[in-house]
């Protein structure tokens, strides 16, 4: 089963504690070395990105940021098992973030990939 | 059933944690059926506490935490004590955090090469593999292979007996080739259980698939530098590539030729190409590689007509001298048959078959019957595709086989790449 993990959140002001990123890395390896993590990058802010819609029968490109409140972060993609294992390589990687940079809040959505 | 049910959680985190687990343990007690059972009572006691006390905030480190304790006890229990005690001390010290622990590596390769250990049977080294290191439970594995789970018991049971007596440690530079070979040959061997079921209603099962391929990726990043690692994998990704496309709306199977080339797995042929390239930076291809490099060709092919059969004929006459096997020559056939002509196919598998092998294999007159209906020689064509049909286990396959016979007519050759065996 693959599932594809959407990470959204308000970042503190700031770039990264170096920690985090470290202990991302290390998890993201130990992911990788199981067999698990197929594939996973951050992303930019919707400030680089562009939106494209359709509304009334329009289409309509617009240059982001995009007005949201939480940008979306990053996304990790894994083969697992079942539902309760990609959740728990996400809460290991939700709670790098809540113990290693104070003040964080985010949301990680994990979302089954349709798939086989 | 929820996110948060602790049955499951315990479940996944199980799965997640057991080679390390199991592996951590093997250094501790230095013998792999003990390990297995030490996991296993964790495990127990994880299943009892944690719908009770709420999941633990590090599961995984709670696992390996139980485990140790059950370790001392049972060390405790025994006759040398104090001797195997002092040890474990040691041990225990060295091994504080096993999950951040550089040695984990090596005692997951050591548990890998010793669970495919050339004294275990090739159905209990599957049956133990995918217990201590994938973590599935002895009911997941007897419903994959579609047996009891009192086989399988018994299948692991017989796997750890005959490990008695082996030392858990990595073997020598020499044996190692021989052993790494060994385990590569288990991991195959549960991709094509799922790949190619032998028997069942069902033309594949990709839980075993999945499977195999984590065992191949957790081998390839224990073993970087062995070319036939990265060549298995990637004859595993590109293979599993096509399992979308490999069956039809009601089930039925769709063979190479006439496979949506846009259901394949995108990332998965991605995967497998780059596996493929780091096989080939490595050195000179094995069995697994060419097979790699033959599905590759498939992979790269937009349409079934593009496919290079010439380059497919080349490789498999490598793998003919690398790796001979009756099997290997009937794939040769298929791609002869394509890259000349029906009549030079026909030629090769005619020649296989007066040696007498592969005399109850289905495929050998489902592929003599695609070269003689190209050959315009629809009665013989017939009555192989009507043989097929008889001698296969699988009832996808049956009716396949069955509507080939029934239908004779100009088509392309029914193969779907490598793998059975």
């Amino acid at each position: 089963m693959r599932y594809l993990v959407l990470l959204e959140a308000t970042n503190p002001a700031g770039p990264p504690p170096p920690d985090l990123m470290a202990a991302i890395m290390k998890l993201g390896e130990e992911a990788t070395a199981a067999g698990t993590l197929l594939d996973t990058a951050g992303l930019l802010p919707s400030a680089a990105g562009a939106k494209i819609t359709v509304t009334g029968g329009e289409l309509a490109a617009t240059d982001g940021p995009f007005a949201e409140t939480k940008e979306m972060i990053s996304y990790a993609l894994y083969e697992v098992g079942s539902r309760e294992e990609a959740v728990e390589w996400t809460n290991r990687f939700m709670r790098l973030h809540r113990d290693l940079w104070e003040g964080w809040e985010g949301e990680a959505r994990v979302l089954q990939v349709m798939t086989f | 059933m929820t996110a948060t049910d602790p049955r499951r959680v315990v479940e996944a985190v199980y799965r997640i944690e057991s080679a390390r687990l199991v592996a951590g343990l093997a250094r501790i007690v230095r013998d792999v059926g003990l390990a297995e059972e030490l996991a296993q009572d964790a495990l127990v006691v994880a299943l009892e506490r944690w719908p009770v006390d709420g999941v633990p905030e590090q599961p995984g480190a709670w696992l390996m935490a139980t485990a140790k304790h059950r370790a001392v006890d049972v060390l405790r229990r025994q006759e040398n004590y104090r001797r195997k005690l002092a040890l474990f001390t040691r041990e225990a010290e060295a091994t504080d955090e096993l999950a951040v622990d550089d040695h984990i590596g090596d005692d997951l390769l050591r548990l890998i090469l010793t669970a495919c250990h050339p004294s275990i049977t090739p159905e209990s080294q599957v049956a133990l593999v995918l217990r201590t290191i994938g973590g599935l439970s002895t009911d997941q594995i007897a419903r994959a292979f579609l047996t009891t789970e009192a086989t399988v018991s018994q299948r692991v049971l017989r796997a750890k007996k005959a490990l008695t007596g082996v030392r858990f440690e990595l073997p020598g530079p020499d044996e190692l080739p021989g052993r790494l070979a060994a385990a590569l040959g288990t991991i195959y061997l549960i991709f094509n259980e799922g790949y190619a079921a032998t028997a069942g209603d069902d033309w594949s099962r990709p839980q075993l698939c999945e499977e195999a391929l984590r065992l191949g990726r957790i081998l390839a990043g224990l073993l970087p530098g062995e070319a036939e690692v990265h060549g298995l994998v990637a004859l595993m990704e590109l293979q599993a590539s096509r399992i979308p496309a490999r069956t039809g709306p009601s089930g039925e199977p769709v063979l190479l030729p006439d496979q949506d080339r846009r259901r394949w797995d995108r990332l998965l042929v991605r995967r497998g190409l780059a596996a493929l390239d780091r096989a080939s930076a490595l050195g000179t291809f094995g069995p697994y590689g060419l097979q790699a490099a033959i599905a590759a060709c498939h992979a790269r092919a937009r349409t079934a007509g593009e496919t290079d059969w010439g380059r497919i004929a080349a490789l498999y006459r490598v793998l003919a001298h690398v790796a001979p096997s009756p099997v290997v020559e009937l794939n040769r056939a298929v791609a002869v048959g394509q890259a000349e002509s029906p009549a030079a196919g026909l030629a090769v598998v005619d020649a296989l078959a007066a040696t007498g092998a592969l005399a109850r294999y289905p495929h050998l007159p489902a592929v003599r019957g695609d070269l003689l209906e190209r050959l315009g020689r629809r009665d013989e064509a017939r009555s192989e595709f009507a043989r097929a049909a008889a001698l296969t286990r699988n009832e996808r396959e049956r009716q396949l086989f069955e509507t080939r016979a029934n239908s004779v007519a100009g088509r392309p050759a029914p193969w779907d790449g490598p793998g059975r065996e």
